[in-house]
């Protein structure tokens, strides 16, 4: 590194226009709307901190206890705002931190920029201290990664990483910047992006097929309709309520889909997949129109392909050519974006109602109920349930709270049991299913919804996979509501150890320390409840609590997650014991 | 569906580390890339990949619809042999001995339109293009006479139909 050239942290900028790459990172943030980043700093990162410090009454900067956090923080951020979240790291060790995020949200397609420092340019490739090639790392974990040599590229290539974040089909990118590049001093012009030659973030919707499309429910007699995050993302709630209530049509939901329809809604028929509700995927297999609208056939979802919806002629509404027909083949795919094209859909669809098709989901949840539901919710044997523990927060918040949940048993109870009043309120890692993801994605929750009532449901094993994140919340005062449901187990490993390898619990048995002393070396309130004559009062006084709580439920030990469609089977495989 | 040997035409941006996102999701489905060359194309800027690979037609629009979706690639077209003109190139270095005292590699050389580049003392070189199975030709009925180098590139192909890329970037740029 040129000395003279590191000295430049200290340099006052003469003319207004003429600043360095590190101030020019924070103008572009500021030009994007950016008032909120996670991050940690280091070496390679030091002159763009230099310069927030300068800006800290414009930009908060939440230091996370490690990158990870930052990204979960800011995937939080962004899917309860639906604004892009930003993360910042330094380079090798604290770039390759940033992973799991990046990774996390292009599977569950979240806006987010990550910007890294990097090693000066002249070092790089010589395996400099703390340079990794987290270019090459990150490139099939983003939609969009770049890496910056010169200051002169930052306003130009941070603009075209915002607009390729937030557009078509939502995804993180990643710009990294070499120290020297943050440096650098040029003339500083920012013009936000517009477009991308190359790229085409929303195609075109093709009308001949809206209408085929609207042919084929039209004319269905048991039409079904599975929506996914597509509905959250492209902002139509309305559009996708106008076309169930108008086509009278059943409709299910995927687990990143959750929230956009109320959980009351009479066609809401529930959560499809793996743990999903009994009647919409059995009714899978039975429906003559399946009608999939901004979800992605994840096997998940599907279970065998070969025995999937074989019955069914299938719509698919997609942004995204590439999803079309890469899992399930669809027999007419309207492309574009949810919104634009149910508004399309909707004078085309002729007011119908199917009470005989309608009744069979009532029935399938009338036996999901009596063989699951019921002892879940309300349970009649001494050990607290999760359900329960579920069913006690809805009352509290009146079904108004964001649920952030981890990823296991818990996660599938939450997604199941949770009442949805609003969208965007069910913030879970479903396409990666990465633990630890719970507890920084609140905090990112909170901070971009401060006057929602924030619930974070984990699990004992995730929960330890991102716990120095209670030092972010303590610091930032951040009031989020932390729920652990232990079982002492990694749960759901230990479900399918039960049920597929002969009960051989293989290292899923956790000895855990004390939670809530740990919460309370925090200086974050908690107590733990043990037996269900105090659930109530402790989930209370947590709701009521103003600042950030603990609360650990110790739940049954060994219970499972029902209905279960075990893995490869076909979805009217699904168990309910 | 049996598979069979796609020639897929890739336009991207001229950026740095295309070449890994592209090469990336071959590499995901566990896809050996039969040859793969990348160079300018017709256009000013714009790059153009030449990968051959053999898959199933299904396997094929799905491996398109992934490059295509990339942010920096313009348009990826997949085509059959029969939809193509294509050609590869090759270069065979030969002791020059050989070259005078072997009268049946001079008939070698000329019955297969190889072209010589270069003679001296030691050795000489051969340039050969054609499809792959004349080159294949030209390397076994040199292998007995003993090669001290050869190198192949990967296939370059235009199409017989009109690819309309420029009448994109025009609407874009419009």
């Amino acid at each position: 590194m040129n000395t003279q050239t590191e000295n430049k942290t200290q340099t006052t900028i003469d003319k207004t226009d003429c600043i360095s790459g590190s101030e020019a990172v924070i103008k572009c943030l500021l030009a994007e709307g950016v008032d909120i980043l996670y991050g940690y700093p280091g070496g390679a990162i030091m002159p763009v901190y230099d310069e927030l410090f300068k800006y800290r009454n414009e930009i908060h900067h939440v230091l996370t206890r490690h990158e990870q956090g930052a990204t979960h923080a800011a995937q939080g951020y962004a899917r309860i705002s639906g604004k892009v979240g930003v993360a910042m790291a330094t380079s090798g060790p604290g770039a390759t931190n940033l992973v799991t995020g990046l990774a996390d949200a292009q599977i569950d397609s979240t806006p987010m920029v990550c910007i890294t420092g990097q090693v000066a340019s002249h070092l790089l490739g010589s395996d400099a201290f703390q340079e990794t090639d987290i270019i090459g790392i990150s490139t099939p974990v983003t939609k969009w990664n770049h890496q910056v040599t010169k200051a002169s590229e930052i306003p130009e290539v941070l603009a075209k990483a915002f607009y390729i974040a937030k557009s078509g089909r939502p995804g993180p990118v990643l710009v990294d910047i070499t120290k020297d590049a943050q440096f650098e001093e040029f003339d500083f012009k920012y013009e936000k992006c517009t477009g991308v030659r190359s790229y085409n973030p929303v195609p075109k919707i093709d009308s001949a097929a809206v209408l085929e499309a609207a042919k084929l429910i039209n004319a269905a007699k048991k039409p079904m309709i599975v929506w996914g995050q597509g509905i959250i993302l492209g902002q139509a709630e309305a559009e996708l309520k106008a076309v169930i209530e108008k086509g009278g049509i059943p409709a299910a939901w995927t687990i990143l889909g959750a929230s956009a329809i109320p959980t009351s809604h009479p066609l809401n028929i529930g959560m499809v997949g793996m743990h999903g509700n009994y009647a919409p995927n059995m009714l899978t297999n039975e429906c003559d129109v399946l009608i999939a609208i901004g979800m992605r056939f994840d096997d998940r979802v599907t279970g065998n392909l070969d025995t999937y919806a074989k019955q069914a002629k299938v719509i698919h509404f997609e942004i995204d050519p590439a999803e079309v027909d890469k899992n399930v083949k669809t027999d007419v795919a309207v492309l574009g974006n949810a919104k634009t094209s149910l508004q399309e859909l909707l004078p085309l669809l002729q007011e119908k109602t199917y009470p005989e098709w309608h009744n069979k989901f009532k029935d399938l949840y009338a036996i999901e109920f009596e063989k699951v539901i019921k002892d879940d919710l309300h349970p009649t044997k001494e050990g607290l349930t999760m359900g329960e523990v579920l069913k006690e927060i809805n009352i509290q918040t009146n079904g108004n709270a964001a649920i952030v949940s981890d990823v296991g048993q818990h996660q599938m109870i939450a997604c199941r049991y949770a009442k949805f009043n609003k969208t965007k309120s069910n913030i879970t890692s479903g396409g990666l299913g990465t633990m630890g993801f719970a507890l920084p994605a609140a905090i990112g929750a909170k901070m971009a919804a401060p006057d929602r009532e924030v619930v974070a449901i984990i699990g004992d094993g995730g929960y330890q996979m991102t716990i120095q994140e209670l030092g972010t919340i303590f610091q930032q005062k951040v009031p989020v509501k932390i729920v652990v449901l232990n079982n002492e187990f990694l749960g759901m490993v230990r479900q399918w150890q039960q049920l597929f390898f002969d009960k051989r619990y293989a290292s899923t048995e956790m000895t855990n320390p004390d939670f809530v002393a740990i919460a309370k070396g925090y200086f974050i309130d908690a107590q733990k409840v043990t037996k269900r004559k105090d659930l109530k009062a402790a989930v209370k006084e947590m709701i009521d609590s103003d600042g950030p709580y603990f609360l650990e439920v110790r739940v049954e030990k060994e219970a499972n997650v029902f209905p279960m469609i075990p893995s490869g089977a076909s979805v009217s495989d699904i168990r309910l014991s | 569906m049996e598979e069979e040997l796609y020639t897929v035409s890739v336009y991207t941006e001229n950026n740095i580390g295309l070449l890994n996102r592209i090469s990336a999701i071959f590499q995901r489905r566990h896809i050996n890339v039969e040859s793969l060359n990348t160079s300018a194309s017709e256009i000013d800027g714009v790059s153009r990949f030449t990968i051959v690979v053999r898959v199933t037609e299904d396997q094929i629009k799905k491996i398109i619809g992934q490059i295509d979706k990339q942010i920096e690639v313009i348009k990826a077209y997949y085509h059959r042999d029969e939809d193509t003109i294509y050609q590869e190139s090759c270069l065979f270095k030969i002791k020059s001995d050989l070259l005078f005292e072997e009268r049946q590699i001079q008939n070698i050389i000329k019955e297969s339109n190889a072209r010589i580049v270069t003679v001296n003392k030691e050795f000489f070189v051969l340039e050969k293009s054609g499809r792959k199975e004349e080159i294949d030709l030209l390397h076994r009925e040199l292998s007995v006479f003993g090669i001290m180098q050869f190198t192949r590139s990967g296939r370059i192909a235009v199409t017989k139909e009109e690819m309309k890329i420029s009448k994109m970037l025009q609407a874009f740029n419009q």
